[in-house]
């Protein structure tokens, strides 16, 4: 059939044409994938079949038998796994917010030593870097583990600290802050402070931004933050929160807060471990803050405080936050080398449970969903925290 | 009259003035990189004062109070786990082989950071010669330490006059490499090299093989993914992003216990693969996710005007990929892939959890024997020794490559 110019059309055969193409490959891809995994299951179905495991989870249900080492919840022998593999969850929770609270502070602390001006105190924060970066996170865990903490004092000859807290090879002891009587009326005045401390400093912000004078009202909001729970405090005879402070007994220690030394290990040793890296993303997103920036906020008369918050900290933060975000990811992920020293996170709890029930493949599956949810928490957490901090375009 | 007179007098030589003394020299160094104010200073005489008791504490313990034979009477546990006495010269000619190859590569290439990389495989030999030495372990051992590393010297020397072109490195390479396994795996029972099963292998060399296996297997697979992750088809697309995320999501340590239990269940009945061969595999489906990000940093570097050129000289999409964006994008990638090799270098440690006897794994042996009660430190000290020297030039080394492609500077 001739077209308006008088050429003969011809029409593309289907083995030529991309649209086909496109759909044809996909259509093998996934058969071929498909036949993969089918063939895999298969083979599972079978070898399981003849070595008697299941692959249902009936077993969650069942009495566990084993007490977790430690446990935020009460927990008894005669509970189910189910609740065992959920303390688990919980102190891998814990281990992981504390880990990642010490780990920001000690790689801020790094970071920004690297780039002092005093050369011993950039050497040395180089130092501790290269050390911690070069070395496997297990060897550090277990030396942290067997070489210092269980090498403490026994409990009698424990380490005594400020602030009545102590360290043994049982751990690490310190006082129970508990609310007291009446206390409860301290934290609602805080509450309240909080309250009146942002509305008061919104306002001053909105009377700014409409060129009338801020009244001192700034100051007013701090004085209220910082006065409001300081006088309810006086008011309360002996305190709103009350200290139960750990005894030392003949042969152990009662009472207080008690954190076991796998505990103190873990959370301090992915701690070291992390902060090195951290400390590295933090140098490059203040090195990365180009100098005249620096310069011209100086020169429109900035204080030093102001340069940090204003213009330092804001353009530092865009470059920090996705790799710090990784390097979150990956203590939480390294919280499973629990394993080694017996801290019992979900993957050392899960590797007991195998074991008893004889069922590693459902067992395995659980766990991995679970890092798999809490990998995607985090990262939907801080991918929010990095919209924040980004160009606002308009 | 003379015209002289009137001249004005010649002006009189400016006097040079010294900068101050507190500003150049050692002391000048001194005020500013230590005592630039008050605060700094009182610092400088803390941290000092901190490092020097530090250091001086450390010293001693590593002069006089460690007790370093729970090394020395061990090294050859640590440096190849219990492969038998009598064939253990195969590990030997197996290294020898490698400084070959090197040495021949960096000799050929202009690149510094391979050079580097070839001089760093001297003297590490040169290092593992003097412990071998000091621990006793006999000096056929150490000459053949030191013969591997004259054979990258001489490798490096000879291919300098005779630059080898890089197909034929590359060939030598694969010859070394397929000798390599055949010399430490064996030919079988009743030939000239017998089998050495893998379950005796351990130590450094157990080390060197779990992680050099893990990224090299995983690195086409890995770059598969990425172009798969690249693909306009959606089934390709989704079906490699799955892969890549839910491997990133999950740690180390639970893929490689699935490759422990999983792997014998999901192949068929009667096939039967080893503890080593199964870490490895874990290991590469595991690290082949973080190649694929490697990869699609790169790949995603390639400006779009290479796929239209490609696209309107007339190749094809698979064309375009394999013969153009590829080629540019794996070189950028290379610093990225070293830097994934040292931190998967330090992750092979926690074989030691699955029952390996790696270098962390033999350690922790040693240190279960009563004889050595209490040189935990020691034991620990050495294995992050190792793997400091190790991860620590190889850092060195890739940073200065990311220079030599000028990565970062576009």
């Amino acid at each position: 059939m001739p077209d308006d110019q008088g050429h003969e059309r011809t029409s593309i055969p289907f083995y030529r044409d991309v649209r086909v193409l496109a759909v044809i490959t996909q259509v093998v891809f996934l058969a071929a994938v498909l036949l993969v995994l089918g063939w895999l299951l298969n083979n599972l179905l079978v070898n399981s079949a003849i070595r008697g495991i299941t692959t249902s989870f009936s077993w969650l249900d069942l009495r566990a038998g084993f007490t977790p080492g430690e446990s935020v919840i009460p927990y008894t022998v005669d509970d189910t796994y189910a609740r065992a593999l959920f303390v688990g969850l919980l102190n891998t929770i814990m281990v992981s917010v504390v880990g990642i609270f010490l780990a920001t502070l000690i790689g801020l602390v790094f970071g920004v030593a690297r780039l002092s001006s005093n050369w011993l105190v950039s050497k040395i924060a180089l130092t501790y870097v290269e050390i911690f970066r070069n070395t496997p996170v297990l060897v550090q865990l277990l030396v942290i583990y067997f070489v210092i903490f269980l090498q403490m004092p026994r409990v009698q000859e424990s380490i005594v600290l400020p602030l009545d807290m102590y360290l043994s090879q049982r751990g690490f002891y310190m006082p129970r802050p508990e609310v007291a009587e009446n206390g409860v009326i301290w934290f609602v005045a805080v509450i309240v402070a909080l309250i009146g401390f942002f509305g008061l400093w919104w306002y001053a912000g909105r009377r700014e931004a409409d060129g009338r004078p801020t009244l001192g009202l700034r100051w007013i909001a701090s004085g209220v933050l910082i006065g409001l729970p300081l006088l309810v405090w006086l008011l309360i005879p002996g305190g709103p929160i009350a200290f139960e402070n750990p005894e030392l007994g003949t042969f152990n220690m009662s009472g207080g807060l008690r954190f076991s030394p796998e505990f103190a290990a873990m959370t301090v040793g992915l701690a070291l471990f992390t902060a090195a890296f951290i400390a590295e993303v933090i140098r490059g997103g203040i090195q990365a803050v180009s100098k005249g920036q620096l310069e011209a906020a100086r020169t429109i008369g900035l204080k030093e405080g102001e340069v940090l918050r204003l213009v330092i900290l804001p353009q530092a933060l865009r470059v920090i936050v996705p790799p710090l975000t990784s390097q979150y990811l990956n203590l939480i992920k390294n919280s499973s080398l629990a394993l080694a020293i017996g801290f019992a996170d979900v993957f050392n709890v899960s590797r007991t449970i195998s074991e008893q029930t004889g069922q590693p493949v459902s067992v395995l599956l659980i766990v991995m969903a679970v890092y798999l949810i809490i990998s995607l928490l985090t990262s939907v957490l801080m991918n929010f925290y990095n919209r924040m901090v980004q160009i606002h375009e308009r | 009259m003379s015209a002289s007179a009137q001249l004005p007098a010649p002006p009189q030589p400016v006097e040079e003035v010294q900068p101050p003394s507190t500003e150049v020299g050692v002391l000048g160094w001194l005020h500013h990189n230590l005592f630039n104010s008050k605060l700094n200073g009182l610092l400088t005489i803390v941290l000092g004062v901190v490092v020097l008791v530090v250091i001086i504490g450390l010293a001693q313990w590593m002069l006089f109070d460690a007790r370093w034979g729970v090394i020395t009477d061990n090294m050859r546990l640590f440096l190849v786990g219990r492969f038998p006495q009598e064939e253990i010269w195969r590990v030997w000619l197996a290294l020898t082989l490698v400084s070959l190859a090197s040495g021949l590569t960096a000799g050929s290439s202009s690149s510094g950071a391979v050079r580097m990389l070839a001089t760093m495989l001297m003297a590490g030999q040169l290092m593992l010669a003097a412990l071998i030495l000091v621990s006793g372990l006999g000096l056929v051992a150490a000459l053949a330490l030191v013969a591997g590393a004259v054979v990258v010297l001489l490798a490096m020397l000879i291919a300098g006059r005779f630059r080898i072109r890089r197909l034929w490195t590359s060939l030598i390479w694969l010859a070394a490499a397929i000798s390599g396994v055949l010399l430490l795996a064996g030919l079988g029972e009743t030939s000239i090299l017998p089998t050495v099963s893998t379950t005796v292998w351990g130590g450094l060399l157990l080390t060197m093989v779990l992680s050099v296996a893990g990224i090299l297997l995983s690195f086409p697979l890995g770059v598969l993914l990425a172009v798969g992750r690249r693909s306009r088809l959606p089934v390709v697309r989704i079906v490699s992003t799955t892969y890549i995320e839910l491997i990133r999501a999950v740690p180390l340590i639970s893929i490689l216990f699935m490759a422990q239990f999983l792997f014998p269940l999901v192949l068929p009945e009667g096939l039967r693969i080893d503890n080593v061969i199964r870490a490895i595999g874990g290991i590469t489906l595991f690290s082949a996710a973080y190649v694929a990000e490697n990869v699609r940093g790169g790949l995603q570097a390639i400006p779009a005007g290479q796929h239209e050129a490609a696209f309107a000289i007339g190749l094809r999409t698979w064309q375009t990929t394999v013969f153009i964006v590829l080629p540019q994008a794996l070189r950028i990638t290379i610093p990225a892939n070293v830097g994934l090799f040292i931190s998967l270098l330090k992750d092979t440690t926690l074989a030691y959890i699955i029952g390996l006897l790696e270098i962390l794994g033999i350690g922790r042996a040693v240190l279960a024997q009563p004889e050595w009660l209490g040189t935990q430190f020691e034991v620990y000290f050495f294995v992050a020794a190792v793997f400091f020297v190790l991860s620590y030039t190889l850092s060195q080394a890739s940073y200065r490559l990311e220079k030599e492609l000028g990565i970062g500077e576009r």
